[in-house]
């Protein structure tokens, strides 16, 4: 009984985390109609400015977490701006690509500038004890301030201005543009906010993970596989499908290997993608 | 908007086309001749030029002909060469599992794209793109077929490394010429003109009575047969096969882009792209290790801002007309 509630306590951690990789993502593919192949570069870079910044400069996570995000928001904002908004109304094969291209740039670079070393911020926080169950306090933290964050953005799309000229665009350009939405901006700003949220992901991910490039493909595998089986655009979608996915990998890693837990991942999504392509509680709009 | 040139095959053959198949026939007569005097270097170097090409013709079929970005072909590539490795490994000979791996690879292919190709555009491309993560996955865990993480030897061809390294290069050269007469039939036939309709508007497509589904099945599996050769030929030729490096993602995603830097949905786009970019890789980035992805990636962001339709699709003449009128209204202001 302990170690059930062991593998779900597991499970839920994981699964707030996995929530964070997949919004941003999630908002990108429902407004702007891009697979966005940066998104796992956007996360490790974010894992590996608040190393350094704790390395370095003895700052902390949860300090330097605002000063990341903004990077990487007006990171995201530029390379939308000034690449992406030129290819957005092309077929999905050369938005794809672009974003790929970027991704190996960006993939290079952080190579050559961190090297592939995993990396992990350890704070020493030590642990709970909850009725046999083990709780780090560090991945407790990470999975409190994920659903903060996600709940943030779901404030944010719901109440703000820019939230809702994001749900305009993404219901129908043209008119949101006759309505004097600046679509070329909100879309950047669309993005900026899924580098946003990839680069909190990171800060969080690096105080409970080793953070290494090479773990990019497996981030980007994980925003596939909780967008198909969350359904698109929504920010509860991706929460329920991270949710999901945590339980299910935390369940399957313990009984069978952490390899199968992956393709297990894997086959619920193309089983998903072939039966019900729009994901379990899709919808259209992004709300 | 969807591409939209070269909408209806030709039937008469008119000088203006004959041009093309003779720089082609020159093109590999010349590397039919080169292994009599080139050393082992340039005969590899031929040998990926080949490879490529074939590749590139076999995504031509979905990806360019039917407008699917289909990213599934290290996946056929990568079971193409474990199917070959493992059949060789248990004592088939050498080109008897060629060919068992290129049928296994096609029924698999055909099988799957039943499947998967009900989805369409985003969703299409993350599911072959998955494909690839799958069959990657199933390879380092099914230890007792594949070897696992460790990787399989393929038994050495005898004979030494000069007969061999030419023995592999036709074995390509005649794999990327079967692709390249496979894809002149399909442009001329019923079916290249259906993949066409399907690529313009599928639901028009299927009202005026194009078996859609069949079609992007046939396709599908067509961009899977030579994968698969490729794949089996590979893992000989280099004789060790490891997960990580048969499934990978670059590959999958190189491939449509040599065949966007000549032209998509073209006979020779493929061709002229893959071989350029085989050679652009081998003179250029090769000199620069610790920046290659990103001059590739440079390389993508260049072609697809400046070059979107490939090096076939430029019309040279008005490009030069509208940097000209350009250039004097420039001078006007």
């Amino acid at each position: 009984m302990t170690l059930l509630a062991q593998i779900i306590a597991n499970g839920l951690m994981l699964g707030a985390l996995y929530a964070c990789i997949a919004v941003g993502f999630s908002l990108v593919w429902g407004v702007l109609n891009v697979i966005n192949m940066l998104h796992g570069s956007f996360i490790v870079l974010g894992g590996y400015l608040t190393f350094f910044a704790w390395f370095h400069f003895k700052i902390s996570p949860f300090v330097s977490l605002p000063i990341v995000c903004g990077l990487l928001f007006v990171m995201g904002y530029f390379i939308q701006y000034l690449a992406i908004n030129r290819v957005i109304t092309r077929p999905v094969l050369t938005t794809l690509t672009l974003t790929f291209g970027l991704d190996m740039i960006l993939y290079n670079f952080m190579n050559l500038g961190f090297e592939a070393t995993p990396r992990r911020v350890s704070l020493d926080l030590g642990s709970l004890t909850l009725g046999g169950v083990i709780l780090p306090v560090d991945r407790l933290l990470a999975m409190l301030l994920a659903f903060g964050l996600t709940g943030l953005l779901y404030y944010v799309m719901r109440s703000s201005r820019i939230g809702r000229a994001i749900v305009a665009v993404r219901m129908d350009r043209d008119a949101a543009a006759l309505m004097g939405i600046r679509v070329g901006h909100i879309y950047a700003m669309t993005f900026g906010l899924a580098a946003l949220m990839a680069g909190a992901c990171g800060t969080l991910m690096s105080v409970v993970f080793p953070i290494t490039t090479n773990i990019t493909g497996l981030l980007l595998g994980k925003a596939f596989v909780i967008c198909v089986i969350g359904g698109l655009g929504t920010v509860p979608g991706a929460l329920v499908g991270g949710l999901a996915l945590g339980l299910t990998e935390s369940i399957v890693g313990n009984f069978m290997g952490a390899q199968y837990a992956i393709l297990f991942g894997f086959l619920i999504m193309l089983a998903l993608l072939i039966t019900r392509p729009t994901g379990l509680i899709g919808k259209k709009g992004y709300e | 908007m969807k591409t939209n040139s070269s909408t209806l095959p030709s039937t008469t053959m008119t000088r203006a086309k004959i041009f093309p198949h003779l720089i082609f026939a020159v093109w590999v007569a010349w590397l039919t001749v080169m292994p009599l005097m080139a050393d082992n270097y340039y005969i590899r170097l031929a040998t990926f030029v080949c490879m490529y090409g074939s590749l590139a013709l076999s995504w031509n079929f979905i990806g360019g002909y039917a407008g699917y970005p289909s990213f599934s072909t290290a996946a056929f590539m990568g079971l193409g060469s474990y199917a070959g490795a493992i059949l060789q490994k248990a004592g088939m000979p050498m080109i008897l599992a060629w060919v068992c791996a290129t049928i296994f690879v096609s029924l698999f292919a055909a099988l799957v794209g039943a499947a998967i190709l009900r989805m369409k555009g985003h969703y299409f491309a993350i599911g072959s793109i998955s494909m690839v993560e799958v069959l990657r996955l199933i390879a380092s865990l099914w230890s007792d077929l594949t070897g696992g993480g460790d990787g399989l030897n393929v038994p050495i061809f005898q004979g030494g490394p000069d007969y061999a390294a030419r023995v592999f290069f036709y074995s390509m050269l005649v794999v990327m010429l079967l692709a390249w007469l496979t894809t002149l039939f399909v442009d001329r036939s019923k079916l290249g003109f259906g993949l066409r309709c399907i690529n313009q508007n599928e639901d028009a497509a299927d009202m005026v009575g194009v078996s859609v589904n069949r079609y992007k099945t046939i396709a599908y599996t067509l961009s899977a047969v030579y994968c698969g050769s490729v794949g089996a030929i590979y893992a000989s030729w280099v004789s060790y096969i490891a997960p990580t490096d048969s499934f990978g993602i670059l590959l999958t995603l190189k491939v449509p882009v040599m065949t966007m830097l000549g032209g998509v949905g073209t006979v020779y786009g493929p061709l002229i792209g893959s071989a350029l970019f085989v050679l652009m890789e081998e003179t250029i980035w090769a000199q620069f290790l610790d920046y290659h992805q990103a001059i590739l990636g440079v390389v993508i962001v260049l072609l697809i801002f400046f070059l979107p339709g490939g090096l076939l699709k430029l019309d040279y003449k008005k490009l030069f007309k509208r940097k000209t009128t350009s250039h004097t209204q420039a001078r006007r202001a």
